[in-house]
């Protein structure tokens, strides 16, 4: 290099000097754009009422909810049921963190975006339905079929939540058997189904003994309204006042007319 | 058709497959235009994400037609120079803070020397590069932007003017400024170390 002072030190030099101040862009850049634009999701482990899961996600939403697993083996079931990377963060973004929380705890204002796409509008109109189950309370498939329109999908809606890529964010959980058993679930078993919904406030064994015993509705005789025994409603009924249905059209002829909350009238036959 | 150009029609073709290669193609030398106008690492790494994301955001409202006719340099180079004026105007009126320079990062982030080179060397070098990077701090925005353009990033006139959105002439003088300022930094600093040897 030329002494600064020599009369030779060029212009050129400087540039020289300055083309050397190019840098190379820190590791972390690339997945974080990729991240934001959801081209690629970031994940990483919470812990929940069935043992530490992993949350993937991105710019756009939450894309996936599973059981933990090993990195590459989450990355390449994500790969292959999303075609994007998935990058390894240390935890998940703490407003998010906190937001699915609050869920989980509840409460059903917090938003959560979700990124499903890729997935049929039929799914993603169960898996919205599914969202506006209250914690401690549970639907069957049929009412789910119902409610969105399409009342002989009911098989469809069970195969729907199957694929709910987000489970515990969309509570495909609160949706049982037609009926009143807790039936299959995606996220580790029926086993998984039942001790999330206990830590909901709900009885699954209980609700099942009143399956078994035929009990499908359950009115109140001051009021005349019938309830699915889960809403919450039905739950406030004192045992003196409760009337228990073997089917929709049972409680309409005793003239009990449906719950607006529960609305047990979807994917009820309610023809005499 | 150079790079550019083949990644404009494959961004026109495809958005979400073809952006991955502009992030790669883009982010080293958008970084660098950002650590050298912010001097902060972190800031920089900030600046160049966020400029990335909006290049996306923008594409996908863009029909292919004009994403084939973009000129990605220029255009990248004016969302992360937008970014970074922002960004600048914020930190000054937050907290007027001496920026560091190549801050806490220093040699783990910038890879600056070949594995052959002896440890005095790399050592020298990386020194070199910091007193560089704080003359070029140094300057007032303007010229630092051009020289930063034309001669960090290496840019033609016709670009850099495009990317700064001035006349080239004027760029051009802001350039010869720009380097002229350096050149008597250097010549100070010399003259100083000189002093000190002498002393």
């Amino acid at each position: 290099m030329n002494h600064p002072l020599d009369p030779t030190t060029t212009d050129a030099a400087v540039g020289a000097a300055l083309a050397d101040l190019a840098a190379t862009a820190p590791a972390g850049l690339r997945p974080k754009v990729l991240v934001e634009t959801g081209l690629a999701d970031a994940y990483a482990h919470i812990d929940s009422p069935i043992g530490p899961l992993t949350v993937a996600w991105n710019g756009r939403g939450v894309s996936e909810v599973a059981a933990a697993t090993d990195g590459p083996t989450f990355e390449a079931r994500h790969r292959a049921a999303t075609g994007r990377d998935a990058f390894p963060m240390d935890a998940l973004p703490r407003r998010l963190a906190e937001a699915i929380e609050r869920r989980l705890n509840g409460d059903r204002r917090v938003r959560i975006d979700l990124d499903l796409r890729g997935h049929s509008p039929f799914e993603q109109d169960v898996w919205r339905k599914a969202l506006e189950i209250p914690r401690g309370e549970v639907r069957p498939y049929g009412w789910i079929a119902a409610e969105i329109g399409r009342p002989r999908a009911v098989r469809a809606v069970g195969t729907a939540l199957g694929h709910n890529p987000v489970p515990l964010i969309v509570p495909c959980h609160r949706v049982v058997r037609t009926d009143g058993f807790i039936g299959q679930y995606s996220l580790g078993g029926p086993d998984n189904k039942r001790t999330i919904l206990r830590s909901e406030g709900l009885d699954p064994e209980g609700l099942e003994a009143q399956a078994a015993a035929g009990i499908r509705y359950v009115g109140s005789d001051t009021t005349n309204i019938m309830c699915l025994p889960t809403c919450r409603h039905a739950r406030r009924t004192m045992d003196v006042h409760r009337v228990a249905f073997r089917s929709a059209k049972d409680a309409v002829a005793a003239g009990y007319r449906p719950c607006k909350v529960c609305r047990p009238d979807s994917g009820a036959s309610l023809a005499a | 058709m150079d790079t550019d150009d083949r990644l404009s029609a494959d961004l026109a073709r495809d958005l979400d497959r073809a952006f991955d290669a502009l992030v790669v193609a883009h982010q080293d030398r958008m970084y660098t235009i950002a650590l050298r106008m912010l001097g902060d690492p972190r800031d920089a790494e900030e600046a160049a994400q966020d400029a990335l994301v909006r290049a996306y955001r923008a594409l996908a409202t863009y029909d292919a037609a004009r994403i084939r006719e973009l000129r990605l340099r220029g255009w990248l180079t004016t969302i992360v120079l937008n970014l970074c004026r922002t960004r600048g105007v914020r930190r000054s009126a937050r907290h007027a803070r001496p920026i560091s320079l190549d801050g806490d990062g220093g040699p783990a982030l910038e890879p600056t020397a070949s594995r052959n080179q002896a440890p005095a060397e790399v050592a020298e070098r990386h020194a070199e590069r910091e007193r560089w990077a704080s003359r070029l701090a140094e300057l007032p925005p303007v010229y630092r932007a051009a020289v930063v353009l034309r001669h960090v990033d290496g840019l033609s006139y016709p670009e850099a003017a495009a990317a700064l959105g001035r006349p080239e002439g004027t760029v051009k003088a802001q350039v010869h400024r720009g380097i002229a300022l350096l050149r008597t930094m250097l010549e100070a600093d010399a003259r100083h170390d000189l002093e000190e040897m002498t002393a």
